[in-house]
């Protein structure tokens, strides 16, 4: 049975060899197709969701199939020219390790998400569902795109594309001004990180004007030009990203969409950015510096902590979601920052240990970000309430849903024996190398470093903690809440996938190991060997430090077994319920539980230069107390609104040009042209 | 892998659930010495928790499932934990399984579930332990970690029998660093384990308990499990703490026989008087801090650390 299920899948690998792009291909266009076909029937919530949004989903785990083998087989690049686009200017396509493993990753979370996102969507709501599923399905196949591109043309169609799609995903409720306003800032951020994208092309051709990613590779750049692409690259990519400071779309974007989209978002479309930056930075340039893996590490460094602290004092449930996005977006780029430092200072196997590191946090991150984005939406429907000040108890009318929530919990809080522990593990032993670097000065800082990621990864359990607690325990704050209903089955099963990608990655390390192997590979010239054996993952030598989620996950399943039996045959399982403990106060009711402001406190109280906070307390005479509190970005006045007040006084400095009157604009033509005529003579 | 060294390591875990209550014991005793008190008896957490385990359970009505698996979790993870720490011998088979910083991340996932089981039943009490505990939690892991990256600095590992093995290759190299980490450590021990300067384990008045608020609703063999736990956690902090700066007497690779065994029981329990009558001490010489004090204090612990880890830095370049 199991010989044969082998041979089985030996046979589907043979069959596809060496054609994985074309496969790849033909999904994309299946895509396409099936966000069309929605049209058919464009008012059938039935149609589309429980038909094409399911259909997406297999074709998702298709790309995730296809990935995974070619991965698996260490053959070298794939490319295509399609036949598309301008007539001079066809696109070029090209399948390699590195894209092969975002496209896994896209892949697997995705197939989560579109199983959910059939049971989710619901008629009546926001946009009409045909252009839900076109918006949606195109989203996905700009992505595999994005990842699949091979020139600067086709990249960038791709990314707008993508841009676009998700701005109407965004603002599919756009009747509330405030969705409409999200969206607003999420395409100007798009946009000028877009922008900034396409000047770094433009350096990295230097000067041959040849815009494929091919003649990139070879066009030799000064240092000066390297970095100034570099620098464009970090950008436009942060800005996609949501790195400190171009974070500011983040917060307001994810809760404004629906909760598939956000975790589409933050679970794969944040990662597009990553793979652009390392194209960049570690595949068309040939060059790097030391100065850029510090900037990196620094921004990323700064990034997770902020992220975190910020995380800690929401009180929406995908706002607080959105910011720890900020915080593991913050924790990959640590990882590529140390990647760079190391591989400029010739150690390519700690390299490969920090790139690793990202690469596999990238992974989890899509897996237990969507998890929870999508456990949002069902809390969500179930009522109709997304501040946490609003929920509590869910766990006992929604278990499946609470326990689900629970795997995605416990694996960004980075726990053992769960996927998230495995990526901050690596991250915190390719940080123990840092003071073999050659620069004494890095060297005392960078422990300090470690020190913040520690602090960080602490912090993420505290914000979840909170996020967990605050949602599904506890009284409920509502009356309403105690007829929540659970999720439904499709939900239940794009929940279930997620959360088994988490269980499977910490348990079994060694795959997404393998996954990122040849990646590193390629870029570094150098892999972490997972281990010898099944067992146990030693990244640089067993004596070192060796981890193995196999066996701790068996061993707290089998002591905790053992124990439970124990108890009940040496003891006894006598229980009885009573209310609980009112400290002999009997009117104590379900406000009076710790609210998600309560929870936060301590952290506003101990990062407070963080904040920018509005206190207004009550005076003593008032007879209807009301207690408030603000609390806004620094970032938001320090920068932007000067960026926008100075944009917006140049507008009007240059609008005293507009005068509304056709002999002044007849003026200013016989002035150019008078002005043209000096020139010319 | 060897048979013996299976039985070693069943051997070890059966001695760390056996004598981790006797632990709390004698430092209950000590502090009860030194603050002229007559003492309780060496054997009172036994009889708590045989008293504990035959008492009916008075369950909350809306305690979910994860208020009951909870107990038994903290329970497996510390039980896990004391497999993993080289207490008595070096060569474990499950020693390879977690180096420290996963054992690290071992604590946090009790944490956790510590507090998301506080935080169900959703009374004041038991949030406000969660918040606090969480709290602690994420100012003491950094100045753990300092003190682990300290301990790599020395001997290129972070596994603790590698640990163990070094310092024994190196018996005469007392690095000046070690003692920064040290008192660091303990300082993190304290606050962890919900000692004195951050909390008191004998009290019960709100505005100032940590662990005990979130144990309120708790009550039998849930109880019995959960402080069975806490003793287990603090034996296993001071077995890292043992393991980190005083390893003398651990049975290391190659040691067989029952001879090196025997010493390195003798040895734990040595140190293990010598290091309860020293926290007793500790814990009546120092006043409990207000909550908001807590975060200076554990600052401190980190700064420590990471001195430690310039002075080696410094001294060894």
């Amino acid at each position: 049975m199991v010989l044969s299920a082998y041979h089985w899948i030996s046979a589907l690998a043979e069959a596809l060899a060496g054609h994985e792009l074309r496969f790849m291909l033909c999904i994309v266009a299946a895509w396409m197709i099936l966000g069309l076909a929605g049209f058919l029937r464009p008012h059938s919530i039935r149609f589309v969701a429980h038909l094409l949004f399911p259909a997406g989903g297999v074709l998702c785990l298709g790309v995730a199939v296809l990935a995974g083998l070619y991965l698996g087989s260490g053959r070298g690049p794939q490319t295509a020219i399609l036949p598309l686009g301008l007539p001079d200017l066809p696109f070029h396509i090209r399948l390699d390790v590195l894209s092969g493993f975002f496209l896994l990753l896209l892949g697997v979370a995705g197939a989560g998400i579109s199983t959910f996102a059939a049971g989710y969507f619901r008629s009546g709501e926001g946009t009409a569902p045909a252009l839900l599923g076109l918006h949606y399905h195109l989203f996905l196949a700009s992505m595999a795109l994005v990842m699949l591109a091979d020139d600067a043309y086709m990249f960038m169609v791709a990314w707008e594309t993508m841009a676009l799609t998700s701005y109407f995903l965004v603002t599919s409720h756009h009747r509330i001004p405030e969705i409409r306003r999200a969206g607003f800032l999420y395409l100007l951020m798009a946009h000028v990180g877009a922008v900034c994208i396409l000047l770094c092309f433009g350096v990295l051709q230097g000067g041959s004007w040849q815009f494929t990613f091919d003649a990139m590779r070879g066009a030799p750049l000064a240092p000066v030009w390297a970095t100034t692409a570099f620098l464009l690259a970090l950008l436009g990519f942060g800005a996609k990203a949501g790195l400190v400071p171009m974070h500011v779309w983040l917060p307001e974007a994810h809760p404004a969409a629906p909760s598939p989209v956000s975790a589409m978002m933050s679970g794969i479309m944040l990662k597009t950015a990553i793979y652009g930056l390392l194209r960049v930075s570690f595949d068309l340039l040939n060059v790097r510096f030391w100065q850029w893996g510090a900037l990196l590490l620094g921004l990323g460094l700064f990034s997770a902590l902020f992220g975190a602290i910020f995380a800690a004092v929401q009180t929406d449930m995908k706002r607080l979601l959105a910011y720890s996005s900020i915080e593991n977006v913050g924790l990959i780029f640590t990882g590529i920052g140390l990647a760079v430092l190391f591989q400029t200072n010739n150690m390519p196997l700690f390299a490969a240990l920090a790139l690793t590191a990202a690469l596999v946090h990238s992974l989890n991150h899509s897996l237990f970000k969507s998890l929870l984005f999508l456990t949002t939406g069902s809390v969500l429907h179930a009522t109709r309430q997304r501040s946490l000040g609003k929920l509590g108890g869910l766990i006992r009318p929604m278990p499946w849903v609470a326990s689900l929530a629970l795997v995605g919990t416990l694996s960004i809080a980075g726990l053992p024996p769960f996927n998230g522990f495995i990526s901050e593990w690596l991250l915190l032993q390719s940080f123990l190398f840092t003071p073999q670097l050659p620069h004494a000065f890095l060297n005392m800082l960078i422990p300090l470093g470690a020190a913040a990621l520690a602090l960080t990864a602490a912090l993420a359990a505290y914000v979840m903690v909170k996020f967990y607690g605050v949602i599904f325990l506890g009284q409920p704050r509502e009356g309403s809440l105690e007829s929540a209903h659970d999720a439904n089955w499709l939900e239940r099963l794009g929940l279930g996938w997620l959360a088994f990608g988490c269980i499977l990655i910490g348990a079994v390390p060694q795959l997404a190991l393998n996954a990122v192997a040849p990646v590193t590979g390629k870029l570094l010239g150098d892999s972490v060997r997972p281990s010898s054996t099944v067992w146990w993952i030693a990244p640089i030598a067993q004596q070192q430090a060796s981890y193995s989620g196999l066996i701790l996950l068996a061993g707290i399943v089998a002591v905790v077994a053992a124990t439970f039996v124990f108890v009940r045959l040496l003891a006894h399982g006598r229980m009885r319920r009573t209310a609980p403990w009112d400290c002999g106060y009997p009117w104590q009711n379900s406000r009076m539980q710790d609210t998600a402001e309560g929870f936060g406190q301590p952290i506003r109280h101990m990062f407070g230069a963080f904040f920018r906070m509005e206190r207004h307390l009550p005076s003593a005479a008032d007879t209807a107390p009301r207690y408030r509190v603000y609390i806004e970005d620094r970032l938001w006045r320090g920068i932007y609104l000067p960026i926008a007040r100075g944009v917006q006084g140049l507008a009007d400095a240059i609008g005293v040009l507009q005068r509304g009157r056709l002999a002044v604009y007849l003026l200013y033509s016989f002035l150019t042209l008078l002005g043209l005529l000096v020139f010319v003579l | 892998m060897r048979a013996i060294s299976f039985v070693r390591q069943f051997l070890e875990v059966v001695l760390a659930i056996a004598i981790a209550p006797l632990f709390t014991g004698w430092i209950a005793q000590c502090r009860a010495w030194l603050q002229n008190r007559s003492a309780p008896s060496l054997l009172q957490p036994y009889r708590m928790l045989r008293k504990l385990f035959f008492k009916d359970v008075v369950l909350a009505q809306n305690a979910s499932a994860l208020f009951r698996a909870t107990p038994y979790v903290l329970f497996g993870t510390m039980v896990l934990a004391a497999a993993i720490i080289p207490s008595l011998v070096t060569d474990l088979p499950l020693a390879r399984v977690a180096d420290s910083i996963a054992l690290v991340g071992l604590f946090a996932t009790a944490r956790v579930f510590l507090s998301l089981a506080a935080m169900d039943i959703g009374t004041a009490f038991g949030t406000l332990g969660a918040r606090r505990e969480m709290m602690i939690g994420f100012l003491a892991e950094p100045a753990l970690l300092m003190v682990l990256f300290n301990a790599f600095m020395l001997f290129g590992s972070t596994s603790l029998p590698s640990l163990v093995d070094g310092y024994r290759a190196h018996q005469s190299v007392v690095d000046p660093s070690v003692i920064f980490a040290a008192v660091a450590f303990v300082m993190v021990l304290l606050a962890e384990n919900a000692r004195i300067p951050i909390d008191n384990p004998s009290t019960h008045l709100e505005l100032t308990m940590i662990h005990e608020a979130m144990l309120l609703e708790y009550s039998a063999r849930h109880l019995a499990l959960v402080e069975w736990a806490s003793s287990l956690k603090l034996f296993n902090y001071a077995c890292i703490g043992f393991a980190l700066f005083l390893p003398w007497g651990i049975a290391t690779h190659g040691a067989d026989g029952g001879w090196p065994l025997l010493v390195a029981i003798a040895a734990l329990l040595g140190k293990l008087v010598i290091a309860g009558a020293a926290l007793a001490l500790i814990e009546s010489l120092s006043a409990k801090l207000r909550i908001f004090r807590a975060p200076e204090y554990l600052a401190m612990a980190f700064l420590l650390a990471v001195l430690g880890l310039l002075v080696h830095l410094l001294l060894g370049a």
